[in-house]
């Protein structure tokens, strides 16, 4: 265990945020979560009393006959915001006064930083060159990224759990936005922080950086397992396998969403171009996980190979 | 004579006499005066800069919301539960909070530094070793642009959770996803200018990513076909040649501090004003259930309502 190494990447002035959102970041799960599962507790008991919901205070929070529902900005909001700005402003005070940002060598061409990461932000992206030729993971993935997100709101058709925090009523939104932002981003994140070492080759945590390792990775092409050899050949299997793809993890995924009961009741209110839009980003989505099994288990390297680009 | 004399003499005495009295009267009226500036809102100064007054009303509680350019973002009153840390984090307010701090400390940085190679690195090793305060000033920036870019998603993460892109919210979010983007762009083409080892082959990661990009990038697909070469393609746009050096450095400089700044500032103000517009912070709204769901017209397909699911 080399604690000099983990302590060399933590304590690195630039990974400091990622370190803070390690903690940020499941506690602001759990706050929303919490709040989430008390309203889901209101849900289910005005659900199961129709009466009582005719009636009821549709909140988890204190309301008190005689209370108006507004306050005034001035002093109840103003007197928020000023404390945060000066809590913030503290924060960043002890932040800057302990930590000095980090100043490397000058820019020298000739000397190549090993490993020459992105800023950490980026380091989802750099992560997935692992799986994706650059311009794939670079620019297509990326701007399919931003696509996807501005898209949400013209995708789902959900009308419930609008203004509050709730996770019955939004079961599938809230999982597959979980698992876009935790698991695809912040997850490749920390891989590309603390795990990448020289040559961008793992490293567990407490692992030595070893310059001079090699590692001997026989990755082989999807066509090859068959004995395809010709360039068209390639690039036709290649397509029937991704469309093969799209159109078998399109069906599974019609057949958990659209199954039953509430899910149904919202697949009903979609256009087809809104769910066959649904449907195309979260198939892309599943994608990058798909081909970190595909490499880890089986070796292979590209699914789809043209002499344009490959997948 | 003697009378002349003492006319004389009392018509000093007068003269004194009288200057006295002015004197006097004077002295009251000057003190008066400072008497009258005492009510400072009474002054044509004040009043020519608050327009309406000040008391302890209602209404003036609310006037001086309205009235005030940088509070109207405001409305003189939100629903009592929208001021709970517990709803919305206060993550949209601390990005903007972070924005004005970076674009004050940046200002301040640019007396000091020029973004000309040799020289970039050097201001920055002046302005660590000899402007006062300038390593923290330095360190304020970087670190608030890295905080930024975690409340910035952390933001979207409980507008999320809130369910807050729901109609009629749809624009704002895509407004906020733009915002994101330029917030990362930001703190990206600021990462280039010390222009020390960290930021150059960062930027040179990148910009790969540049030449790769298909149709506009020459190694990208369908480039070379499209006659991109290194000196056409978009990463030659991006850096101003086709490596990273001095043009990259000022490219930088330019979208880090004019460029970007001013389109963020322009996508904020639309934020802001559809936060209003959509009818302020969309929560903590009541709950809804599932049985006050309505159809939508669209179609003649209404399912039967089955009761139970989720
Ligand atoms: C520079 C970045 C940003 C700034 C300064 C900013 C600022 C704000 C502020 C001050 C609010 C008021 C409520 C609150 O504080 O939560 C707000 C609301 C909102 N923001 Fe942002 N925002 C930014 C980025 C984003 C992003 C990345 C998204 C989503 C992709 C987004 C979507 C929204 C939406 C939909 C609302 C309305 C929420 C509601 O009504 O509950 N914003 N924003």
């Amino acid at each position: 265990m080399d604690w000099h190494q983990i302590w060399d990447i933590v304590s690195t002035p630039d990974n400091i945020p990622i370190v803070a959102l390690f903690f940020l970041v499941p506690f602001y799960t759990w706050y929303a979560f919490r709040q989430g599962r008390a309203n889901d507790r209101l849900i289910a008991q005005l659900e199961a009393d129709p009466e009582a919901a005719k009636t009821h205070h549709r909140k988890t929070l204190p309301f008190k006959e005689g209370w108006t529902r507004e306050v005034h900005v001035w002093p109840y909001l103003l007197r928020i915001e000023f404390l945060a700005a000066i809590i913030v402003t503290v924060i960043l005070m002890v932040w800057s006064i302990t930590l000095n940002a980090p100043l490397e060598e000058p820019a020298n061409p000739n000397l190549t930083m090993n490993p020459a990461k992105a800023p950490w932000y980026f380091l989802g992206l750099q992560e997935m060159l692992v799986y994706f030729d650059p311009w794939m993971a670079g620019v297509v993935l990326p701007s399919l990224i931003l696509v996807g997100l501005a898209a949400i709101p013209f995708m789902d058709e959900n009308p419930l759990g609008s203004g509050y925090y709730t996770l019955k009523q939004r079961k599938w939104s809230i999982t597959a936005f979980c698992f876009g932002f935790m698991v695809l981003w912040l997850a490749m994140i920390f891989i590309g922080t603390f795990i990448r070492g020289p040559g961008w080759m793992w490293f567990w945590p407490g692992q030595t950086w070893d310059h001079s390792r090699v590692i001997f990775e026989v990755n082989r092409d999807l066509p090859d397992l068959f004995h395809i050899t010709s360039a068209w050949g390639k690039g036709i299997f290649g397509a029937v396998v991704v469309a093969a793809y799209y159109g078998i993890a399109g069906w599974l995924l019609h057949k958990v969403i659209a199954r039953k009961g509430f899910n149904q009741r919202i697949y009903k209110r979609m256009s087809m171009l809104q769910y066959l839009i649904m449907q195309f980003f979260l198939i892309t989505m599943l994608l990058l996980p798909l081909k970190m099994i595909i490499r880890h288990a089986f070796r292979i390297k590209y699914i789809w190979i043209t002499p344009w680009f490959n997948i | 004579m003697a009378d002349e004399k003492q006319n004389g003499k009392g018509g000093l005495i007068g003269v004194l006499e009288k200057v006295k009295g002015d004197t006097k009267d004077l002295k009251n009226r000057a003190l008066d005066e400072i008497q009258s500036y005492k009510d400072v809102d009474k002054t044509q100064l004040y009043k020519s800069v608050f327009r309406v007054k000040h008391d302890e009303s209602q209404r003036s509680r609310a006037l001086g919301i309205l009235t005030n350019v940088f509070l109207h973002l405001h409305p003189a009153k939100i629903n009592r539960d929208a001021v709970r840390y517990s709803y919305t984090w206060g993550m949209g307010g601390i990005s903007f909070y972070l924005f004005v701090v970076l674009t004050f400390t940046g200002v301040l940085l640019m007396f000091y530094y020029h973004p000309t190679k040799g020289q970039a690195y050097r201001d920055i090793m002046y302005l660590e070793a000899d402007v006062p305060f300038g390593t923290l000033l330095r360190n304020m920036h970087r670190w608030a642009a890295h905080l930024m870019v975690i409340t910035v998603w952390l933001h979207m993460f409980r507008v999320f959770l809130t369910g807050s892109y729901k109609k009629p919210r749809e624009f704002n979010w895509v407004v906020g996803v733009v915002l994101m983007l330029l917030t990362l762009l930001l703190s990206f083409t600021g990462y280039l200018l010390p222009d020390d080892q960290l930021g150059f082959w960062a930027v040179t990661v990148g910009t790969t990513m540049a030449m790769n990009t298909p149709l506009l990038g020459y190694a990208g697909p369908f480039g070379a076909q499209l006659g991109m070469n290194q000196f056409n393609d978009v990463r030659f746009a991006l850096l101003g040649g086709s490596i990273v050096d001095a043009n990259a450095l000022l490219r930088s400089y330019i979208w880090h501090c004019i460029g970007i700044p001013i389109l963020i500032s322009i996508f904020m103000a639309v934020h802001f004003w559809r936060v209003r517009k959509d009818g302020g912070i969309s929560g903590p709204s009541p709950v809804m259930l599932e049985s006050e769901i309505k159809e939508l017209k669209r179609g003649a397909v209404v399912a039967p309502m089955k009761s139970g699911g989720r």
